[in-house]
């Protein structure tokens, strides 16, 4: 294996363009030297820590953010501006691994990685994140919820790297949330977990609202039809019932040891649920205190 | 072919020489003798090969030693300084907080780095901060006591108590 740490965006791509097909890029390699130990090793080993574009974590004048594809979950988690503006989406990258963890993994990994039950996933596409890609074609920007097409597999070409996630600018009075459900409180991955991301209009009534599933199909979950019945609502009981009902029909999971099919889906339109009126208290509070 | 890797490892500048996949805990262990820090699941799961990398907590076992040039590491071996335990190995020994001490190592660096990045933590805090650092004889409570009594006696000013040794038998 040969070991290549570039020190700027255009060798990074130099680089994989060279190696295409052969080469594994590198975040925080928390997954990936595991899975080299056992799936064997890469020709080329492309670390992607020293270029400063996945490194970078910076808040524009509009409000949005740009996070690079390598910033590790720690510094995230400790970016006071990142948490005010979107908790659910540092709070999920918080879920993931201990602290030994948390100064490695990152965004890009966990995206890459591609698994089903991938914590900050289902956060990035409630937020409508959209990732920058770049290759020897050029750049695109994709949806997150576009990325991973199957467990283990995006749509990333060989030669492609993911540089940064782009969260957009907040509207006033708007909140996010994520709740996922383990067997053990900490050091575990999800059975089924959840993200809300929503916002009120000056009355406190749902003005729209995205929810996405963690754990419960083959890739992470954009529930599109079951958010409609929020517009317009305060959330009422009734309604509630209704939203759970529907995200338990959106639900296509794996039956196994860690959780029957039954379970994770009963599961995750309780955490569905939840993760919205986390969403909307934290948005409501935003209202009431102006 | 192997790589040439210049770093520090508790403080004294260091190189060693070896194979883009070899791990940074292979090369402390096998390559430098530094068996402190333990190898329990090579995986990232039971930090018993915990370090500080770059001022940074990290499983050693999940780290390249090709990824270690230019960076600062401090291992086990670099806690006690002069040949006087830490404050926290103190805890460890006069709280009895290890039995077959695989963990041990790795235990005392997660909590330094806790200890070094928040001083008065609450037992939930330290409970969550060592949930990366598994024991299989203990329980944990002896530990988290530890932890606790170290962080008191830190922030106490009781360093010279503190590392006066004793006798571990005594503690029995």
């Amino acid at each position: 294996m040969q070991y290549l740490a570039p020190l700027t965006l255009d060798d990074a791509v130099d680089a994989l363009r060279t190696a295409a097909g052969k080469a594994r890029v590198m975040a925080g390699g928390t997954d990936l030297i595991v899975r080299a130990a056992v799936a064997g090793l890469p020709t080329v080993l492309l670390d992607l820590k020293q270029v400063p574009e996945l490194m970078a974590l910076q808040q524009h004048a509009d409000g949005s953010f740009t996070v690079g594809a390598a910033v590790c979950g720690a510094d995230i988690y400790m970016h006071p501006q990142l948490r005010r503006a979107w908790p659910g989406v540092t709070e999920a990258m918080d879920l993931i691994g201990s602290a030994q963890i948390q100064n490695r993994a990152s965004l890009g990994g966990n995206l890459c990685n591609a698994s089903p039950a991938a914590d900050s996933v289902p956060a990035l596409i409630a937020a409508r994140a959209r990732c920058r890609v770049i290759g020897p074609l050029g750049e695109r920007e994709i949806q997150i919820e576009d990325v991973i097409i199957a467990p283990g597999k995006t749509c990333l070409r060989a030669d492609e790297i993911v540089v940064s996630f782009l969260l957009p600018a907040r509207p006033a009075n708007s909140a996010d949330a994520y709740l996922r459900m383990t067997p053990r409180t900490e050091m575990d991955i999800a059975v089924a977990g959840a993200a809300a991301s929503l916002v009120l209009d000056e009355q406190g009534l749902v003005e729209h609202c995205h929810v996405a599933l963690g754990a419960v199909s083959p890739v992470p979950l954009l529930a599109v039809s079951a958010v409609k019945v929020l517009s317009g609502t305060r959330l009422e009981e009734e309604i509630m019932s209704r939203f759970r009902r529907q995200i338990s029909a959106a639900c296509r999971p794996i039956d196994d040891k860690r959780g029957t099919a039954e379970y994770r889906t009963d599961v995750a339109a309780v955490l569905a649920a939840r993760a919205v009126q986390i969403a909307y208290d934290r948005a409501n509070q935003q209202r009431i205190d102006g | 072919m192997k790589q040439h890797v210049q770093t520090v490892i508790n403080g004294e500048a260091t190189e060693f020489l070896c194979r883009p996949q070899d791990t940074l805990l292979m090369v402390l262990r096998d390559t430098l003798q530094l068996t402190g820090s333990k190898e329990g699941c090579g995986s990232g799961d039971c930090g018993a090969c915990s370090v500080m990398f770059g001022g940074r907590l990290v499983c050693s076992c999940l780290v390249l030693a090709v990824e270690a040039q230019g960076k600062q590491i401090e291992t086990i071996e670099g806690m006690a300084q002069a040949g006087q335990l830490h404050p926290l190995q103190q805890a460890f020994l006069s709280h009895g907080a290890l039995q077959c001490g695989i963990c041990t190592p790795g235990l005392l660096m997660a909590a330094k780095a806790l200890l070094d990045k928040n001083p008065s933590p609450t037992e939930t805090e330290v409970r969550y901060w060592i949930a990366g650092n598994l024991c299989r004889c203990t329980g944990y409570d002896k530990i988290v006591r530890a932890i606790m009594a170290a962080a008191h006696q830190l922030r106490s000013g009781l360093n010279e108590a503190a590392v006066e040794t004793r006798p571990v038998e005594t503690e029995v």
